[in-house]
C-alpha cells in the first residue's frame, strides 16, 4: 500500500534506530542473570531517560539546520537550580519544579535570541552560552550539594505497579503533549521548512525567525526536564563541566543515530530518544559481557560512524560535484 | 474585482539599482485582469527585477505601485502573497524534506490556534493536484523524491492554493513535459476567464503565441512597449528587444583562413536532462562564444568539459586524441591543459580572505615547487609577470583579495588560471558586474591569447560581447546546440532570434540555418 510505503520511507531512520535498540536490549536482557528483571529495566530507564531528554533538546535546533552545544550545560545548570529550589512544602516544591523548567526555557530563550536576532552561527553562539550556563551552575553549587524533595524524587525514579518506570512515562508524556503538538503546529512546520531550504521557506512566506527561536526555547525546555530528572536521580546538584560536555557530545551522537539529518529538515525526537537508548545500552552490554568499560567510547564511535555513513549515502547520487560543497 | 478596462496592476516611475547597475529605470507598467500578459526581453533586460519587486522580494528605490487602484508597498514575499500577488519562481521554492501536502499549504496551512489540520491540508492538496491533472502524485510523498517536472506542477498547485489575484509565472513551464504544458495552459486560461491577471515570462515564442493576450517588451531595464498579441510579427518583436545603450570597443577580429586544426572536438555530449547531444568543434586560436538565454545548459557544458559533472556521456577529443576528463585536477594537467574561469568569483574563483599571491598561484602551485616546498622566488617572479601583463591594480601582493575592486578580483581569477599555461580556456560569464574599462582589457587579453594559439570557449550573457569578441557563436537552447553562427552572421538580431528558437530572418539575406 502506497500510504504505508511512503510512511516507511519517511520514518526509515527512526524505525532503524528502534529496531537496533530492541535487538541490543534483548541481547543485554537475555544475558543478564538476575532475580528482579524489573529492577534492571528501572535502572536502564533512569539513565536512558536523562540522555533521551538531552538528545530531544539537541534535535529541535538540528532540525532547523543549527546545533546547540549548550544543551549539556543547560542540563547541568537546571540540575543545580533544582537542587536549590525543589524543596519545602508541596506548594514550594511545585513552584520549584515550574521554576526549574522556566530556567531551562530562559537559557533556550537566550540561545534563540542570539542566533535569530544576533545572527551568530549557532555553534559559536551556543559554545559561548554553554560556558555561561556552567558558570551559573558553579555559582549556585561551588561544591556538590543541595537537596530535593525526597518523596517526589523517589516517585519520579520509581515504578508504577512495580513494572513501568515513571521516568519512561514522563518521557512519553513529554513526547505526546509537547513534541507532537509542536510538530503539528505552524511553528514546528517552520522549523522543518527552515532546515530543509531556508531560502525557499522565506520565499514561501514562512516565519523563519519565529520558528527558529521557538526551536531553541523548546530545546531549553527539554534540557530543563533532563536537569530535573537528574536531581531526582542523585538528590543533589553538581556543577560538573566534564559531565555536561559529555552529555552534549552524546546528544549529537544520539540525534544522528536516530536518523535526524545534521543538514536539517528531516527527522524527529522519537528517533533521537532511541538513539540515546542505543548509546546507553552499549554501556550495559559492555558490562554484561565483562568487557572493560574503557571500551565504551570505541564502540560508541563505531556506531556513530555507521549511522553517519548511512546518512551520507546521498553523496553517491550527486552528479554535479560542485554540489558536494554546498 | 475590477473590470477588464481598468488595470488591475499599475506601477509608475519604478526604479531599482544594484550598486552601480540600474536594473529597472523609471518603469511604467500595467496589466489588466482577465488577461494573460507575456513579458519579453533578453538577459538583463529587467524582467526578473520587475517580478521580484511585484512579489515583494526586493523593494524598489523609487516609484509607486497600485493594486486595483490602491497604493501598495510590500516588505516581504508574504505581504505580497496576502495582497494576492503570487509568483512561481524559476528557481523552485519547494522544501525538499516536506511532503507534497505540506508544501502546497506551507504559506497558509489550514487549522486553528497555530495547529495544522493534517486531514484538511491533505484534502486541499488532493483537490489542487486534481485540478492540475496531477492525480499520479501522492500528497504524502516527499518532494525530494519527485522528478523535476512533477515538482514544477507542485509549485503551480501551491500557487493556486493561495488564491491569487495576480499570478506570475517565471519560466514556470521550462521543465514540464508536453502533456503537462497543455494541462497547465488549460488551467491558466480558465483562471484568466475567472478574472485573474496572469503575468507570463517565457523565452519560448511558441508558448507566447499560443497563450498570451498582451505582450510587453523590456530592454536595458526600461519598459519599451506593450501591445496586443498578433499586432506585431516575430521579427518586429526581436527588433524591439535588441538595441544597446553603448557599444564596447573590441579588438579587431583576425581574418580566419580555413580551419587550421581542431583543438577541441565535442561529440554527442549529454548529461542528465540538461545537455543533449552537444556537437561542437573549436579550432586552435579561435574564440567560440556560447550564446542563448540564461540557463540553457551553457554553464553545464563548461562544467562537463572541465570534469566537474559525473555521468557525462559522449566523446571529447583534444588535438584529435580522445580524452576522459574525470576531475578539474585532470583537466588542468599538462596533458590536457584546460582552465575554467568560473562565473561566481567569490565562491568558485577566489579564496577571498587569502592573499593575492596565494590566490594567484593556487592553480599553478604544483609547477612552482622544489620537492614539496613552494619555491617562493619562482612564485613571486611569475606572479609579478602576470600582474603586469593583466595590469592588476594591487598595492601589496600580501593583501587579501577581498580588498580589491570587482574588476581586479576578476583579473586575479584570470591570472590564476593563465599561470597554469593552459592551452584551452573556458570562461563562464567573466565580465559580469565589472567596470567597462576592465571589460575592455579582458577582451583584448582574450584576443591576444587566441592569437598566441590558445583555444577559447566563452560563455557570456551579454550578446554584445558575443558579437564583438567571438569568431563563432554556438546558440544553446534546452541543452542543445540550436545553431552555429560564424563571421557576418553574428549579429545581435540573429543571436536574439536564435535564442528564442525562431528561424533566422531570410529577408535580410541571412542564411536559414538548419537545426
Amino acid at each position: 500500500m502506497t500510504e504505508l510505503r511512503l510512511w516507511l520511507a519517511r520514518s526509515y531512520g527512526m524505525l532503524l534506530s528502534i529496531a537496533v535498540f530492541i535487538v541490543m536490549f534483548a541481547i543485554y536482557f537475555g544475558n543478564f542473570s538476575t532475580d528482579s528483571p524489573s529492577a534492571v529495566i528501572l535502572s536502564a530507564a533512569n539513565t536512558g531517560v536523562l540522555l533521551a531528554l538531552v538528545a530531544m533538546a539537541q534535535t529541535v535546533p538540528v532540525l532547523t539546520a543549527g546545533l546547540d552545544l549548550s544543551v549539556g550545560m543547560i542540563f547541568i545548570m537546571t540540575n543545580c537550580v533544582a537542587s536549590a529550589i525543589v524543596v519545602g512544602t508541596p506548594l514550594q516544591v511545585a513552584a520549584g519544579v515550574v521554576g526549574v523548567i522556566l530556567a531551562g526555557c530562559a537559557a533556550g530563550f537566550v540561545n534563540g535570541a542570539i542566533v535569530v536576532w544576533g545572527r551568530l552561527q549557532p555553534i559559536i553562539a551556543t559554545l559561548a552560552t554553554s560556558a555561561i550556563y556552567i558558570g551559573i551552575a558553579l555559582w549556585i553549587r561551588p561544591i556538590p550539594g543541595g537537596d530535593v524533595d525526597g518523596d517526589l524524587a523517589d516517585f519520579m525514579t520509581g515504578q508504577v505497579f512495580d513494572v513501568v518506570p515513571v521516568g519512561l512515562i514522563m518521557l512519553v508524556a513529554v513526547v505526546l503533549f509537547i513534541w507532537l503538538p509542536f510538530r503539528k503546529s505552524v511553528l514546528g512546520r517552520g522549523c522543518y521548512a527552515a532546515g530543509s531550504a531556508e531560502g525557499a521557506a522565506y520565499m514561501s512566506g514562512v516565519n523563519i525567525a519565529r520558528s527558529k527561536f521557538a526551536a531553541y526555547v523548546l530545546s531549553g525546555l527539554f534540557a530543563g526536564f533532563a536537569g530535573l530528572m537528574q536531581t531526582f536521580n542523585t538528590y543533589t546538584g553538581e556543577a560538573s563541566g566534564p559531565s555536561g560536555s559529555l552529555y552534549t557530545l552524546n546528544s549529537i551522537a544520539a540525534v544522528v543515530i536516530g536518523g535526524t539529518s545534521l543538514f536539517g529538515g528531516s527527522g524527529g525526537v522519537v528517533g533521537s530518544i532511541f538513539g540515546a537508548f542505543i548509546l546507553r545500552t552499549i554501556v550495559n552490554l559492555l558490562f554484561v559481557f565483562d568487557m572493560p568499560p574503557l571500551w565504551q567510547p570505541l564502540f560508541q564511535g563505531v556506531v556513530l560512524l555507521l549511522a553517519v555513513s548511512l546518512g551520507a549515502a546521498r553523496v553517491l547520487r550527486i552528479r554535479n560535484r560542485l554540489e558536494l560543497f554546498s | 474585482m475590477t473590470d477588464a478596462t481598468t488595470p488591475l496592476w499599475q506601477m509608475a516611475g519604478v526604479s531599482k539599482r544594484y550598486g552601480g547597475v540600474t536594473a529597472l529605470d523609471n518603469v511604467d507598467f500595467a496589466c489588466r485582469g482577465a488577461r494573460i500578459h507575456a513579458v519579453l526581453g533578453e538577459n538583463g533586460a529587467g524582467k526578473s527585477t520587475l517580478i521580484k519587486i511585484m512579489a515583494g522580494v526586493v523593494r524598489p528605490d523609487a516609484g509607486e505601485m497600485r493594486l486595483a487602484g490602491q497604493p501598495v508597498e510590500f516588505g516581504s514575499p508574504s505581504e505580497a502573497t496576502r495582497a494576492g500577488i503570487v509568483c512561481i519562481f524559476q528557481e523552485l521554492s519547494l522544501l525538499p524534506d516536506l511532503t507534497v501536502a505540506d508544501n502546497i499549504s506551507i504559506t497558509d496551512p489550514p487549522g486553528r490556534f497555530g495547529f495544522i489540520n493534517a486531514r484538511r491540508q491533505r484534502q486541499r492538496a488532493e483537490e489542487l493536484l486534481e485540478r492540475l491533472g496531477c492525480e499520479d502524485v501522492h500528497p504524502m510523498e516527499l518532494v525530494k523524491n519527485l522528478p523535476l517536472s512533477r515538482r514544477q506542477m507542485i509549485e503551480i498547485a501551491k500557487a493556486l492554493g493561495r488564491d491569487p489575484k495576480i499570478l506570475i509565472l517565471d519560466e514556470a513551464t521550462s521543465a514540464l513535459t508536453a502533456a503537462d504544458v497543455q494541462k497547465v495552459y488549460a488551467v491558466l486560461r480558465k483562471l484568466r476567464d475567472d478574472g485573474l491577471s496572469i503575468l507570463y515570462i517565457s523565452h519560448r515564442m511558441q508558448e507566447i503565441a499560443e497563450l498570451a493576450d498582451d505582450c510587453s517588451v523590456f530592454r536595458n531595464g526600461r519598459h519599451i512597449q506593450t501591445f496586443a498579441k498578433g499586432t506585431k510579427s516575430d521579427d518586429e518583436i526581436v527588433e524591439l528587444m535588441i538595441g544597446r545603450e553603448y557599444k564596447h570597443v573590441y579588438p579587431p577580429k583576425p581574418v580566419r583562413n580555413q580551419p587550421i586544426e581542431p583543438m577541441v572536438r565535442i561529440e554527442n555530449l549529454s548529461w542528465n536532462d540538461r545537455l543533449h547531444d552537444i556537437n561542437l568543434t573549436i579550432d586552435r586560436g579561435e574564440i567560440v562564444g556560447l550564446g542563448g538565454l540564461d540557463g540553457q545548459g551553457q554553464r553545464e557544458l563548461l562544467l562537463a568539459l572541465f570534469g566537474v559533472l559525473r555521468g557525462v556521456t559522449g566523446r571529447v577529443s583534444i588535438n584529435r586524441d580522445p580524452v576522459r576528463i574525470g576531475s578539474p585536477r585532470q583537466a588542468k594537467s599538462a596533458a590536457i591543459g584546460m582552465a575554467l574561469i568560473p562565473e561566481d568569483r567569490k565562491t568558485e574563483g577566489l579564496m577571498l580572505p587569502m592573499s593575492v599571491r596565494d590566490n594567484a598561484s593556487m592553480a599553478a602551485i604544483s609547477g612552482l615547487t622544489r620537492g614539496i616546498i613552494v619555491d617562493r622566488k619562482a612564485e613571486a617572479a611569475r606572479i609579478d609577470g602576470m600582474v603586469q601583463k593583466l595590469a592588476i591594480k594591487v598595492g601589496d601582493l600580501a593583501n587579501p583579495v577581498a580588498t580589491l575592486s570587482g574588476g581586479n578580483q576578476q583579473k586575479v581569477v584570470i591570472a590564476k588560471w593563465l599561470m597554469t599555461e593552459a592551452r584551452i580556456v573556458l570562461l563562464n560569464d567573466p565580465t559580469r558586474g565589472i567596470d567597462v574599462g576592465t571589460k575592455q582589457e579582458i577582451y583584448q587579453l582574450l584576443r591576444n591569447l587566441a592569437d598566441a594559439g590558445t583555444t577559447i570557449l566563452f560563455y557570456t550573457t551579454d550578446y554584445d560581447e558575443l558579437v564583438g569578441c567571438c569568431d563563432r557563436v554556438a546558440i544553446l537552447y534546452d541543452g542543445r546546440v540550436l545553431r552555429e553562427l560564424a563571421g557576418a552572421e553574428i549579429t545581435e538580431h540573429n543571436i536574439v532570434a536564435s535564442a528564442l528558437n525562431l528561424s533566422l530572418d531570410a529577408r535580410n539575406g541571412r542564411p536559414e540555418a538548419t537545426v
